[in-house]
């Protein structure tokens, strides 16, 4: 059994095989980050790039260490830091970088699709880590396998994504996903941040009212704010968006069931989610974190595995 | 195709594989065992169910391991992982591997390797049911063995537990 993709540059081109491989693996790797040494040689002969023109934290971290704990060796690049300042076009950098044998790409940028050109130009496994407002599938991944722990499955399952749908490339990700592997899933948010015709060209049911929202589904997924890819107002003011579409624990106590609670991280708190919900005991925002580790690793492993064409 | 252990001889090979390791062990606590994913892990309960009847009152502590992740061949075929569960420490202990046929030696390699990422055991012993002799790749040879064979490359060995016979063909 193995991926049907040469690169992983978004959860649109797998199949529900390749989720579920990736799950399962993820699951394994899991276990070996309990263990006394919490590394394994699997990818020692590999080397990898984490290519970064765009600020990140978690997954950058993660990223680093899921390579790490496979024995590969990693270089980081980031754009601020780099010739790019100097005028040097994305092809040229990486090419520049390829020719020191490099093996693998991990790759964050500002524009949709940045990876997939990428994948037509070079001969390099490449693992996209989030492309401006297209895709972020290691996210969606470890989202589903976060949900999975939880839940048992996600067949069946009502998910919610709530804010700022517009802009989110992990909500693009995760509608994806969460389709294939047969959930039920929602948006909700200002009419503002929800694109036109969301409902029939992705499936998804819209919502623009929160607290039925809520009632509505197994699982909140809050997403953040996404304010430096809005260049217009498309909502008065933090305060109100909070007011109207925030998370709080008022909102959650009235409900009649309990649900979970993730957000992919960095919180903007007190306004898509206020504290209490964020740090209380529905929120699986750590536990994403943890798991973020273990998919990055399978989804390494599993490219790392194809031999090249 | 050829039978080398019908039923009633792999039972008694697996209930004789069992008494020499309880016959090599002062304590049973110092000592902990450890079925190889895939299929060492069958061959293990049924020792450990021999071991628990052969010595009542005792409950060995049983383990599996997957080797997948340590495997030299990586990167020519993708493999898939299976389960590992070693609900216990294996520092300072005795560690017996237990897999079903030994061949050419590059399981029980990656499982050297795997093993001591859960610790420092005093030491590490290996138990097979099938030894295929001459045909080992590397320097490693078995401390319990059910049956040694003589085989040709082009031949397979297998454990058929449904129907309790190991089988070359």
């Amino acid at each position: 059994m193995q991926l049907s993709t040469k690169h992983l540059l978004g959860i649109k081109d797998l199949s529900r095989e390749d989720i579920s491989l990736i799950l399962s693996t993820a699951t394994q790797f899991k276990e070996v980050l309990q263990r006394p040494v919490k590394k394994v040689p699997s990818l020692r002969d590999v080397t990898i790039v984490n290519l970064f023109y765009e600020n990140s934290t978690r997954t950058r971290i993660s990223f680093e260490l899921a390579e790490k704990r496979l024995g590969a060796d990693t270089i980081n690049f980031s754009a601020s830091a780099s010739s790019v300042s100097k005028g040097e076009t994305l092809l040229d950098t990486v090419n520049n970088i390829l020719s020191m044998k490099v093996d693998m790409v991990v790759m964050r940028h500002s524009a949709s699709g940045a990876p997939h050109f990428l994948a037509k130009h070079i001969p390099a496994a490449i693992i996209n880590a989030g492309d401006g407002i297209n895709e972020h599938p290691t996210q969606a991944l470890l989202d589903a396998l976060s949900i999975t722990e939880k839940l048992g499955n996600l067949e069946g399952k009502k998910v919610v994504l709530v804010g700022d749908i517009m802009h989110s490339r992990v909500a693009l990700s995760n509608i994806y996903l969460l389709n294939k592997m047969g959930a039920e899933v929602m948006v909700a948010g200002p009419p503002t941040l929800i694109p036109k015709y969301i409902e029939e060209a992705l499936h998804v049911k819209v919502e623009y009212n929160i607290k039925r929202a809520l009632e509505w589904c197994d699982v909140a997924n809050v997403l953040r704010i996404q304010l430096e890819r809005q260049n217009q107002v498309l909502f008065s003011s933090l305060r109100e968006y909070n007011l109207a579409y925030g998370v709080s624990r008022t909102l959650l106590d009235g409900l009649k069931k309990e649900i979970l609670i993730m957000h992919p991280g960095p919180i903007n708190r007190g306004v898509e989610i206020d504290s209490d919900v964020a740090d209380g005991n529905q929120s699986i925002i750590l536990q994403q974190v943890e798991n973020g580790v273990a998919v990055r690793m399978a989804a390494l492993y599993l490219l790392a595995g194809k031999k090249p064409d | 195709m050829k039978t080398i252990l019908d039923k009633q001889q792999l039972h008694l090979t697996i209930l004789r594989l069992a008494q020499q390791l309880l016959e090599n062990s002062v304590d049973l606590n110092d000592i902990v065992f450890i079925g190889i994913q895939p299929r060492g892990v069958q061959v293990g309960a049924k020792l450990m169910d021999c071991i628990t009847q052969l010595s009542p009152g005792t409950k060995p502590q049983y383990g599996i391991l997957d080797i997948t992740f340590y495997r030299d061949d990586v990167r020519d075929e993708l493999h898939v992982a299976n389960t590992t569960d070693i609900p216990f420490s294996i520092e300072g202990k005795k560690v017996i591997l237990i897999d079903d046929v030994l061949y050419t030696g590059r399981t029980i390699r990656a499982a050297l390797d795997a093993i001591q990422d859960f610790g420092r055991p005093q030491k590490i012993e290996l138990c097979v049911l099938v030894d295929r002799r001459f045909n080992r790749e590397l320097p490693i040879q078995p401390d319990y063995c059910g049956k040694a064979i003589d085989s040709m490359i082009s031949q397979k060995v297998k454990v058929e537990w449904d129907k309790e016979a190991v089988v070359l063909y």
